[in-house]
C-alpha cells in the first residue's frame, strides 16, 4: 500500500513525458511512415502473386480444401491442351495408323502361310491366357469408344444425333467406362503375370527388328526366328503394359477425383490419361489388323488358342522346338486336331 | 445489353460471408456446395485481403470450350450458364475454370460427381423464366425480376459489385480515386483480359 502511493504519481508524469516526446518525434514520420495513411503498401498484389506462384492460395472457412485456390490460370492451359493439341494428336496417331495399314495392305497383302498346312495342331495359348486376352481386350475397346466420345464426340458425334441423345449417350458412356476400367486394369495386372517372362529380350530380337520381321519383304521369305514372342509382338506386349499402367494410375486419379491431387494434378492425370489413351488405340489398330486380317493363322492362336504346326514353325521357329523337346518324350507327335 | 460483371472491392472485403451465407439461401444451394466463397490471403499476415469468388462469367469461357457434350451458354447479357439436362458431371469445367467455381453434389460411385452447380449470376438456366423447375434445378432468377445478384446487393461494406462491367468499373475508379488506393479487380484480368487503370 505505502509502495503503491508513492508510485501513482508517476503515471501521469510518464504518460505526458511519453507523449511529448511524441508529438516532438512524429512530424518526421507523418509524411507517410505512419500506418493509416496507405493502408495498401504491404497489400498482396493479384498480379504478383500469379507471377510468382502462378496460382493464387489462400485460407476459406468452409470444409472443402479446393476452395481455397482463388486463382489458378494453369486451366488455360488445360483449355488449350484438351481442345487444342489433344483432337490434333489423336486424330493424326488414329487415321495416320489406319492410312499406313491400307497403304501396307495395298502393297504388301496378307501375310500367308508359305507351307500349306500340315494338320498338326499345337496349343499356343491355354484358356487362362486367352480369358485374359479377350477380358483386357473387350474392356478397352468398350474403354476405346467410350474414351474417344470425351474428345470427339461433341464434333462428329454430336452434329449428327443432336444435344439431347448426345448427351444421354455420353452419359451412360462416362457410367460405362467408370466400370470397365475395373476389367482393363485386373487384365493388364493379370497379362503382365502371365507373359512377362516370354516377352524378356532375347538373342534373336537383334536379328528379327533388322530384317523388320520379315514384313516389308514381298517374296514372303524372310522369317526370322524367334522364341514364344518376336520382338514385335514384345513391343505390343510392353506398349501395352506401360500405356496400361500409365492409364491405370491417372485414371485412378480421376475415378477418386481430389483425394490424391489438387486441380493441378488432376489436369495432369486428365492429360496424360488423354495422350497415352489416343496412343493405345492407335497401336491396338495396329495389333488388330495383324491379328486378324494381316496375317493368315495369326487369329486361331488367340481364338482357338491352338496353331498348325507349320505356322508356328515359320513364325516362332525357336518355340516350336523347345515345346517339342518338352513334349516329345511322353508325346512323339504333336496333338491332333480336335 | 448490359456486359455483366463481378468485382470485389478487396480493401473493403471484411470477410463477414454474408453473400455466400445470401446466395445459399437465396438458391436453396445444397450441403457441399458453395456457389461463391470467401478466400484470405495472407490470413494475420500483414496486408492480408478477403476476395469473395465465384464464377466470374468469363469472356470465351474455359468450361465452355472443354465441356464434352457442350451444355454451356452465353446469354444476351453475357452470363455464362448452362444445362443441367445435358450436363454429365465429367469435371472437365473444374479442371478449366481458373477461378473454381464449379461444384457437384457427390452422389454416385467412384467418385462421380451428378450435375456441376455453379453461380448463375442469378439468372438461373434455360427452363423458363421464373418456373418452380428453374428454381429446383439452378435457383431464384433475380435477373428476370429486374434485380442484381443478391450476394452483392447484401454486401454489407458494398466490396462486392455485381453489374454491368462499365458501371461497375466506373464506381470503383471513383472509390480509389477518392481514397487513394486500390488493391485492384481481382480476377478480371484472367476472366475478361482486361482491367481498371486508374
Amino acid at each position: 500500500m505505502q509502495v503503491l502511493k508513492r508510485v501513482r504519481p508517476i503515471g501521469p508524469v510518464l504518460a505526458a513525458v511519453v507523449l511529448a516526446f511524441g508529438l516532438l518525434v512524429a512530424p518526421a514520420g507523418a509524411q507517410e511512415g505512419l500506418s493509416g495513411s496507405n493502408p495498401t503498401a504491404q497489400a498482396v498484389n493479384e498480379q504478383q502473386l500469379l507471377e510468382e506462384l502462378n496460382r493464387i492460395q489462400g485460407r476459406v472457412s468452409i470444409p472443402d480444401a479446393k476452395a481455397a485456390t482463388l486463382e489458378q490460370p494453369r486451366g488455360r492451359d488445360f483449355r488449350s491442351f484438351h481442345e487444342g493439341a489433344l483432337p490434333w494428336i489423336g486424330g493424326i496417331a488414329i487415321i495416320g495408323i489406319l492410312l499406313l495399314l491400307g497403304l501396307f495392305y495395298f502393297v504388301r497383302g496378307r501375310i500367308r502361310m508359305r507351307s500349306p498346312e500340315s494338320g498338326v495342331k499345337v496349343v499356343r495359348f491355354n484358356t487362362i491366357e486367352r480369358l485374359t486376352h479377350w477380358v483386357t481386350a473387350t474392356a478397352f475397346i468398350v474403354l476405346a469408344i467410350t474414351g474417344l466420345n470425351f474428345v470427339f464426340g461433341k464434333r462428329l458425334l454430336m452434329p449428327l444425333i443432336g444435344p439431347d441423345a448426345f448427351s444421354a449417350w455420353s452419359q451412360w458412356a462416362k457410367y460405362t467406362h467408370d466400370f470397365f476400367s475395373w476389367a482393363f486394369m485386373l487384365g493388364i495386372l493379370v497379362m503382365l503375370v502371365l507373359w512377362v517372362w516370354d516377352n524378356l529380350p532375347d538373342r534373336y530380337d537383334g536379328q528379327w527388328l533388322r530384317v523388320g520381321g520379315g514384313f516389308f519383304d514381298k517374296s514372303n521369305r524372310t522369317h526370322p526366328p524367334a522364341a514364344r514372342f518376336n520382338a514385335g509382338q514384345k513391343l505390343i506386349f510392353w506398349s501395352v503394359i506401360i500405356g496400361g499402367i500409365a492409364l491405370t494410375v491417372s485414371g485412378l486419379f480421376m475415378l477418386f477425383p481430389f483425394a490424391y491431387a489438387d486441380v493441378n494434378g488432376m489436369q495432369l492425370a486428365q492429360t496424360i490419361h488423354a495422350i497415352v489413351g489416343v496412343l493405345m488405340v492407335a497401336v491396338i489398330i495396329a495389333h488388330i489388323y495383324i491379328g486378324t486380317l494381316g496375317m493368315e493363322g495369326a487369329y486361331e492362336a488367340m481364338g482357338s488358342g491352338t496353331v498348325d504346326l507349320n505356322w508356328a514353325k515359320e513364325h516362332h521357329s525357336v518355340w516350336v522346338e523347345k515345346q517339342g523337346a518338352k513334349t516329345e518324350p511322353s508325346q512323339p507327335a504333336p496333338t491332333p486336331a480336335e | 445489353m448490359a456486359r455483366m460483371k463481378f468485382l470485389c472491392d478487396a480493401d473493403r472485403c471484411i470477410e463477414c460471408n454474408a453473400c455466400v451465407t445470401a446466395c445459399k439461401n437465396e438458391h436453396d444451394v445444397p450441403w457441399g456446395i458453395n456457389r461463391r466463397r470467401v478466400v484470405t490471403i495472407n490470413d494475420g499476415k500483414p496486408g492480408e485481403r478477403s476476395v469473395s469468388m465465384a464464377c466470374m462469367h468469363c469472356t470465351d469461357a474455359p468450361c465452355a470450350a472443354v465441356c464434352p457434350v457442350d451444355c454451356f451458354y452465353t446469354t444476351a447479357d453475357a452470363v455464362v450458364l448452362h444445362s443441367k439436362d445435358l450436363c454429365i458431371g465429367c469435371g472437365y469445367c473444374f479442371y478449366a475454370c481458373p477461378f473454381g467455381a464449379p461444384q457437384y453434389p457427390r452422389v454416385s460411385n467412384f467418385g462421380s460427381r451428378g450435375k456441376m452447380d455453379k453461380c448463375t449470376f442469378c439468372a438461373a438456366g434455360p427452363e423458363a423464366d421464373s418456373t418452380e423447375i428453374e428454381y429446383a434445378k439452378y435457383g431464384a432468377n433475380r435477373l428476370a425480376e429486374g434485380k442484381l445478384p443478391l450476394c452483392a446487393e447484401m454486401c454489407s461494406t458494398k466490396s462486392l459489385l455485381a453489374g454491368d462491367g462499365e458501371i461497375i468499373a466506373a464506381i470503383y475508379k471513383e472509390r480509389v480515386t477518392q481514397r487513394g488506393y486500390g488493391s485492384g479487380a481481382w480476377g478480371w484480368q484472367t476472366a475478361y483480359r482486361e482491367t481498371i487503370t486508374v
